[in-house]
């Protein structure tokens, strides 16, 4: 393995863990969202108790991935920049806006009616960010960032815009909101102490569990028109059927786990599931950071750079997890309630 | 408005915005730690309210920091992708540290916030600790990368390319060390005399009132030996500018010709057609002597450039002003402070000192803005200083004026809601009399 595909995995590792982390604090907004009926209140508190003191912490990984993007690939970096600046800016918005409005509901003051407003803001952002966060990942996929940064041909729609607004790029959308709701909803059943809103987050994370399978489905379906390369690799390469299976395999557990109510083990495997299908994706564009024509060779900074940031990366994980570790066992550790 | 222009001006407005949320990211864990310690040692129940209110403020706070400066770090490129196909490689090294920096900060203030009740109290304030320690490294790591973009070292230049990158060389550019001092003392000093001046504001209706007395004497200890060290620090920077980007040095003193001695030229509007400074004071040998310590040395001027690699005289020339008179000003207030307090004096009986410190509330934001303006304006019209143009740096991507006033109105809406969060904490505080 090159230093170049060294980086390049720990930025997926990186992306990973924002979507296992992150992600799941977007899907936790989701449910906020669409919280109704008797137990509204309660649900939307027993949410934010549970993003408030790691949202923060978790959104560093997607900083994490942009940085060693522009310091390890940065003609990568430059020409996402350039063709996805309206999705991207559209994303930056998102985060803004999650991210302070959370804090304004939460940090405010009194619960008024101006408060309860921000918690509908932060809501709705976060509804809105995992869908344009993965129609990037759609855009990037499908292999319309090629040309030498000329996107899908000449003029202002065919560079800026067509390349990530495809029937394909919208399903990966659907897809990844699908997948933070369903993440965050598996572990807020661990959340919940109340028996009741346990029951409450096992059927939404079931429902979201079934409904992702649709939403792969339909993603596998429009790739075939808007995403031939990465279809090509996630049907053919010798490593497609191993990973299918066993992403199978984890949702299947996860959805058996929550229909038995084993929070833990559905916890993992929902998880599990989750990052699967992010490191295929990976592995489908492979060789390449942007399909179809910027390798990861050919994009890659000088060596003496790579070596740097690695060992940067290698002292920096020294620092991180352990803190990281302290920071879930302080708020992440709670047993599940004992109800009968 | 061009393209070229619009970009920049989001960069500014970005950059201006996030600046003020860091700033208070770096100094106001120094303050919640100071009060929580006092808390421990004293056990007076007012600085453990102090502490818990700083804190439910710095959340707000450092919310909108974080997530302001993760804008940037994709504006980098949305706006600027030829710079960073440039610079990535070679200035990216201090931002991967900042990002583990940042990492520390974030897990630490949830430790913070969210843990009064959950960790012992040794454990609350060493998080304390680690967030304010962790959040100066981050701020000195950007400032790092910035100082790259003026005095660029690491690499050397064959055919418009890069070679021969060494990141560690880059990172230990000349310009790195004033900046990044001088930038972390204006943190603590703004913020400090920010906080000061919002509690001597309120003694002055409710002298007696002991929580805003000891949140005056906190913010103070804090944000004074900033705002006295921070003249000095100007003065290293400003010699270490003359030396290395003599273009900046003479926009900021409107100094058009290279003269030995040189004249101080205060105030005035220059003029880039006349090449004068109507409506200036002038002081003879003054800006040989501030510039290198030696009457008789020798400032070069605005001419030593073509005229088309001239920046924004009026404006650096106007900044800088600012930034000098208000930062003198901060300073002095703060000395006539130290010396009342050296005297054994009571502070908040001393109205007009109040009064003045009130004054300074918004003086460091200020003038952090304004020497902001001179290093980016400053170096007009290149990105790295000698070695890219601004110009040749912008994204081909028309219609930039949309985002630029998206985010423009986003951040104007931004800081209305989170003055007035802030305003309607201060409104509440607590009636504590001695």
């Amino acid at each position: 393995m090159s230093l170049a595909e060294l980086v390049a995995g720990i930025i997926v590792v990186a992306l990973n863990a924002y979507a296992l982390l992150g992600g799941a604090d977007f899907g936790g907004g989701v449910w906020a969202l669409l919280a109704s009926g008797a137990r509204r209140e309660r649900r939307r508190h027993l949410i934010a108790e549970a993003i408030g003191p790691v949202w923060e912490a978790n959104h560093v990984w997607l900083i994490l991935a942009i940085v060693l993007l522009f310091t390890c690939f940065p003609p990568a970096f430059a020409r996402l920049g350039t063709l996805l600046h309206i999705p991207l800016s559209l994303v930056l918005i998102g985060i803004v806006l999650r991210g302070s409005a959370f804090t304004f509901w939460r940090y405010g003051g009194p619960g008024d009616e101006t408060q309860r407003y921000w918690g509908v803001v932060f809501a709705i952002a976060s509804l809105i960010t995992p869908l344009l966060l993965g129609t990037t990942v759609g855009a990037i996929a499908s292999g319309a960032l090629g040309d030498e940064g000329r996107g899908t041909g000449e003029g202002f729609y065919q560079v800026y815009v067509a390349p990530w607004l495809t029937p394909f790029t919208l399903s990966v959308g659907v897809f990844a909101l699908i997948a933070f709701a369903f993440l965050a909803a598996v572990y807020l059943t661990l959340e919940a102490q109340e028996r009741e809103l346990q029951e409450d987050f096992r059927n939404r994370a079931l429902g979201a569990g079934v409904a992702l399978f649709f939403a792969a489905l339909a993603a596998l379906l429009l790739s075939h028109r808007w995403a031939p390369r990465v279809r090509e690799a996630l049907i053919f390469a010798p490593w497609a059927v191993p990973l299918h299976l066993l992403t199978a395999a984890t949702a299947l557990t996860a959805l058996a786990a929550l229909w038995r109510r084993r929070w833990r083990v559905a916890r993992v495997a929902a998880a599990t599931q989750v990052s699967l299908i992010l490191w295929g994706w990976a592995l489908a564009q492979y060789p390449y950071v942007l399909p179809p024509d910027l390798a990861v060779e050919a994009a890659a900074a000088p060596a003496v750079t790579l070596r740097l940031v690695l060992a940067a990366v290698a002292l920096g994980a020294l620092v991180l997890f352990p803190s990281l570790y302290y920071l879930l066992r302080i708020f992440k550790s709670r047993q599940p309630s004992e109800v009968p | 408005m061009s393209d070229l222009l619009a970009a920049r001006s989001q960069m500014a407005v970005s950059l201006a915005f996030h600046i003020v949320f860091a700033m208070v990211g770096i100094a106001m864990p120094v303050l919640m730690v100071v009060a929580e310690r006092r808390w421990q040692v004293t056990g007076q129940d007012v600085y453990l309210d102090l502490a818990r209110r700083w804190a439910k403020g710095t959340a707000i706070l450092f919310a909108v920091g974080a997530v302001s400066g993760t804008v940037l770090s994709f504006e980098l490129g949305l706006l600027w992708p030829e710079f960073m196909r440039f610079a990535g490689p070679i200035i990216g090294m201090p931002f991967s540290l900042e990002g583990f920096a940042f990492f520390t900060e974030a897990i630490f203030l949830g430790v913070y916030l969210y843990g009064w009740e959950r960790v012992s109290r040794r454990a609350h304030l060493a998080a304390g600790v680690l967030v304010a320690v962790s959040g100066a490294a981050s701020g000195i790591f950007v400032v790092i990368a910035n100082a790259w973009m003026n005095t660029p070292t690491g690499f050397e230049l064959v055919a418009g390319r890069a070679v021969n990158v060494d990141p560690l060389a880059a990172m230990a550019n000349p310009a790195a060390l004033p900046q990044a001092v001088h930038m972390t003392l204006a943190a603590y000093a703004a913020t400090g005399l920010g906080v000061a001046g919002i509690h001597a504001f309120l003694l002055l209706k409710d002298p007696s009132n002991a929580f805003h007395r000891r949140a005056l004497v906190i913010a103070l200890l804090v944000g004074g030996p900033a705002a006295v060290l921070q003249p000095i620090s100007g003065d290293f920077a400003a010699r270490h500018v003359a030396r290395y980007q003599p273009t900046k040095l003479a926009a900021a003193e409107a100094l058009f010709e290279t003269q030995a001695p040189a004249p101080l030229v205060i105030g005035g509007w220059p003029d880039v057609r006349t090449r004068t400074t109507p409506g200036a004071i002038e002081i003879p040998y003054g800006l040989s002597l501030l510039a290198f310590h030696d009457p008789r040395a020798q400032v070069k001027g605005l001419d030593v450039v073509p005229r088309d690699e001239w920046p924004n005289v009026p404006i650096v020339h106007l900044a800088f002003q600012l930034m000098v008179a208000l930062g003198t000003y901060m300073a002095l207030v703060v000395l006539w402070a130290a010396w009342l307090g050296w005297r054994g004096q009571d502070l908040v009986s001393h109205r007009w000192l109040m009064r003045a410190l009130t004054l300074a509330t918004p003086m460091g934001f200020i003038a952090t803005e304004a020497g902001w303006v001179v290093t980016e304006v400053g170096r007009q019209p290149w990105v790295i200083y000698g070695v890219l143009k601004t110009a040749d740096a912008v994204t081909p991507m028309p219609g930039l004026i949309v985002p630029f006033l998206t985010f423009t109105l986003l951040y104007c809406f931004l800081a209305v809601i989170v003055g007035w969060l802030l305003y309607r904490q201060i409104v509440r505080s607590p009636q504590v009399t001695e």
